[in-house]
């Protein structure tokens, strides 16, 4: 009868343990769940096919020099894996000096900042006051200049390609471009742009 | 906002126009480590949106962004995961 009358004392110290281990899963199975959310959800916003941004840079005036270059350096500083594809004229940018020569010519461009007719526009001497001006005008805002821009697109990592086929055809030579850049083809491009969410043409 | 935020590192990006602030930030970013605040001042009027989208792409956490006078500024804590640097 004893043994009858405790089976509750001799159950309880059975019962705690068993409810602090029950406890103790449902803690476990709260925070691991609520872990496991949020590790997705950061994992989610670091898709890897989100992180590819493919540019391709065809023109070779001042203007257009910047698109591409800020573009791949914010990229860049956005953690993704950005690459320029050079091209045609594109190629004066990764010419050795050639982003300090790069110019902008006011003639048959109405959307100058500073509107200049045509007939003013083809003389003689326009091109690099156009030029000129426009450099002043980034100058004054502060805007990094195109060779600084490409030297910080190397170091954030910006993949540089030049188009072996424009290279051919223009004459230009492997070593009249700066160091650091690869070389290839339309497939090559190809290949990286169908792996990434953003491609540009420029 | 009117908590005291700690801030460990700070970073003058005044002046600085489209895409420095950005490449300034992530520069800066490299160098804390994971729970640390860096704090941003910028006058770019386009940061008040490069730094937010930043900070969603590269998925560090943006603690506020306030504005006052033309400057702006952000405190931005580092995100981690162990398996990278």
């Amino acid at each position: 009868m004893t043994t009858q009358a405790k089976p509750e004392q001799s159950d309880i110290p059975g019962n705690i343990e068993q409810l602090i281990e029950q406890r103790v899963q449902s803690l476990v199975a709260e925070r691991l769940d609520a872990l496991v959310k949020e590790r997705v959800a950061q994992a989610m916003k670091r898709d890897p096919a989100k992180r590819k941004v493919a540019i391709i840079a065809s023109k070779g005036t001042l203007d257009m020099a910047y698109v591409p270059l800020i573009l791949a350096t914010t990229a860049a500083a956005m953690d993704a894996d950005a690459r320029i594809f050079f091209t045609f004229y594109g190629l004066n940018i990764l010419k050795k000096g050639g982003p300090e020569k790069l110019q902008i010519a006011p003639i048959a461009n109405p959307a100058m900042p500073v509107p200049v007719p045509n007939i003013l526009g083809m003389l003689p001497g326009m091109t690099p006051m156009a030029t000129w001006m426009m450099k002043g005008m980034f100058a004054k805002h502060n805007v990094v200049s195109v060779p600084e821009l490409l030297h910080q697109a190397i170091e954030l990592g910006v993949k540089l390609i030049a188009c072996q086929m424009t290279l051919e055809v223009m004459g230009i030579r492997r070593e009249d471009l700066i160091d650091g850049i690869e070389f290839g083809g339309a497939a090559m491009f190809l290949n990286f742009a169908t792996g990434a969410h953003t491609t540009l043409f420029i | 906002m009117s908590e005291a935020i700690h801030i460990d590192r700070q970073l003058d990006a005044k002046g600085m126009l489209c895409p420095m602030p950005v490449i300034s930030v992530k520069r800066a970013i490299k160098d804390l480590q994971r729970g640390q605040v860096l704090a941003v001042s910028a006058t770019d009027k386009g940061a008040c949106r490069d730094i937010p989208a930043w900070a969603e792409q590269t998925g560090h956490t943006l603690l506020s962004q306030a504005e006052e006078n033309g400057v702006y500024t952000f405190y931005i804590e580092k995100a981690g995961w162990e398996d990278e640097e």
